[in-house]
């Protein structure tokens, strides 16, 4: 059943338009998913499941947003911490198998946002309103996920790919950390390339939507450009930071206390598990 | 048991993954200079019992002494410097010969003179090789790499993991007769798992027949080979 207060804002003829849009954009990952298919890449599930559930979350936060935005300030805290739970546990699936993965995504997601957050907060970058800080902390979370999860898979598969090596160096008496240096290394800069591509193309060809809309809007550009900067250096520090704690925390992890390279087994942890797991 | 006596014992050695038992309650022991050979069929659990040795492994029951000392108090780096494998598989990082022979040194933050490289290569007949890259050789060339970089470490114990196991059989030939050579002409006690008969009789002091996880035999070549 339809509240009656949203039945008017359901036949807004804008929603409607909305709809023929998502329509074009499904369509489009159709064909991916299709593609998928005849190729036999088997990720159609993956793709399609991220797709539809993205949709639902984001339709859902558009409900909610306006319920989100008249909470005190103090709780918006609480909305950040949960997003960082929440991104750690998508993220760790990347890593699944490696030890720890959950300690390792929620430490380094949540070093890295909030270092960011709270220096940008201080420095008056991020206005101290939940209008403002749950959108721009839940954007450099969502980055610093992303940067957690590409360094996960990485250096996942960096070690998989590598074990004989590291293994015939430990060995000869090398020090677990410095047998797997080039490794976690790699890992650092693959989970930086898509910001630091972003960074490098900043405004020849990535033209990000916020400043974007802020132009549209009728915000000076060149304070427009400013502020997108400053919003790319947060993702960038933040991006950092989380790939820097979470290679550290990998590489760490990954060795027993004899210094004995751990086996990866892959699991299907429970929240309860994995809370279990920090004892 | 008399594991003070030895360069290197182990103590009811047991290791198991998922419940399933690899090594099922290994008691040896080789004295100094010794070199002990392990023979058995594929999958009885030799090349655990190396790992085990100079524990990459955690053995889930017993222990290993080296010099009468429990391997568990030392640090597991420093131990691996006095007990150094040469595993099947070379496993080299690209890059020199030389960078190669010298990583585990140079990982640990020390210095190798340039001429104990270089005797280093001639000892295992690579003289001459340090700057050629390793992607460029052949296996039995790599295999002599690794071999090169365990004993740059210079270890009193060597544990070679079927080091002859992945090549063609004239480089097969080839690193026997080194093997041959390098244990014959020193005092290093040495523990070498292999499939190859023709091994055993040139370098073995004494041989131990591995099943199943256990030692099924063990005494001279001759007779355990009978």
């Amino acid at each position: 059943m339809i509240p009656p207060e949203l039945a008017p804002q359901l036949q807004d003829p804008v929603l409607l338009k909305g709809l023929a849009q998502v329509a074009a954009a499904t369509a489009l990952a159709a064909v991916v998913l299709g593609l998928s298919y005849i190729r036999n890449l088997d990720l159609e599930r993956e793709l399609g499941g991220s797709f539809a559930r993205g949709f639902v979350q984001v339709l859902a936060m558009g409900a909610l947003i306006g319920v989100l935005f008249s909470i005190p300030l103090p709780y918006s805290g609480v909305v950040l911490t949960a997003m960082i739970g929440y991104a750690a546990w998508e993220s760790r699936k990347r890593g699944d198998g490696v030890p720890r993965a959950f300690r390792v995504s929620v430490t380094a997601i949540g070093l890295g946002s909030a270092v960011v957050i709270l220096t940008m907060l201080a420095a008056g970058a991020i206005e101290s309103t939940v209008r403002n800080l749950v959108p721009v902390g839940g954007m450099i979370i969502a980055n610093a996920m992303k940067t957690n999860s590409l360094a996960l898979d990485r250096f996942k598969s960096e070690i998989e790919s590598n074990r004989g090596e590291i293994e015939a160096l430990l060995a000869i008496g090398v020090p677990p950390q410095a047998a797997v240096a080039d490794h976690v290394t790699e890992s650092v800069r693959a989970s930086l390339i898509p910001v630091v591509d972003a960074m490098r193309t900043l405004g020849l060809v990535y033209i990000p939507g916020m400043m974007a809309g802020m132009i549209l809007g009728g915000a000076n550009p060149i304070y427009a450009a400013q502020y997108q900067f400053v919003i790319m250096g947060m993702i960038f520090a933040a991006g950092g930071l989380t790939s820097m704690t979470t290679s550290l925390l990998v590489g760490r992890y990954a060795f027993t206390g004899a210094a004995q390279l751990r086996r990866f087994e892959e699991s299907s942890p429970t929240v309860l598990s994995t809370l279990r797991s920090f004892r | 048991m008399g594991v003070s006596a030895a360069k290197l014992a182990t103590d009811h050695l047991r290791f198991a993954v998922d419940g399933t038992e690899i090594v099922r309650g290994v008691d040896l022991s080789v004295d100094t200079g010794e070199t002990l050979t392990v023979v058995g069929p594929s999958g009885a659990g030799k090349s655990t019992l190396l790992r085990l040795l100079c524990r990459l492994d955690e053995p889930t029951d017993g222990t290993v002494y080296l010099d009468g000392t429990d391997y568990r108090t030392l640090d597991p780096t420093v131990l691996r410097t006095r007990i150094g494998m040469v595993p099947q598989d070379p496993a080299l990082r690209d890059g020199t010969v030389r960078e190669n022979v010298t990583i585990a040194p140079r990982l640990r933050g020390e210095s190798v003179e340039p001429g104990r490289v270089r005797s280093l290569l001639a000892r295992v007949g690579l003289a001459g090789y340090d700057d050629r890259e390793v992607a460029a050789l052949s296996g039995g060339e790599a295999q002599r790499v690794a071999i090169a970089r365990t004993l740059v470490v210079d270890p009193e114990v060597l544990l070679l993991d079927e080091p002859t196991a992945s090549l063609d059989p004239e480089s097969q030939a080839d690193i026997e007769a080194l093997l041959a050579e390098l244990l014959a002409t020193s005092d290093r006690t040495a523990v070498l798992v292999t499939h190859d008969q023709a091994q055993v009789d040139r370098v073995a002091d004494r041989v131990i027949r591995f099943v199943d996880g256990r030692i099924h035999s063990q005494g001279p070549p001759e007779e355990v080979l009978a």
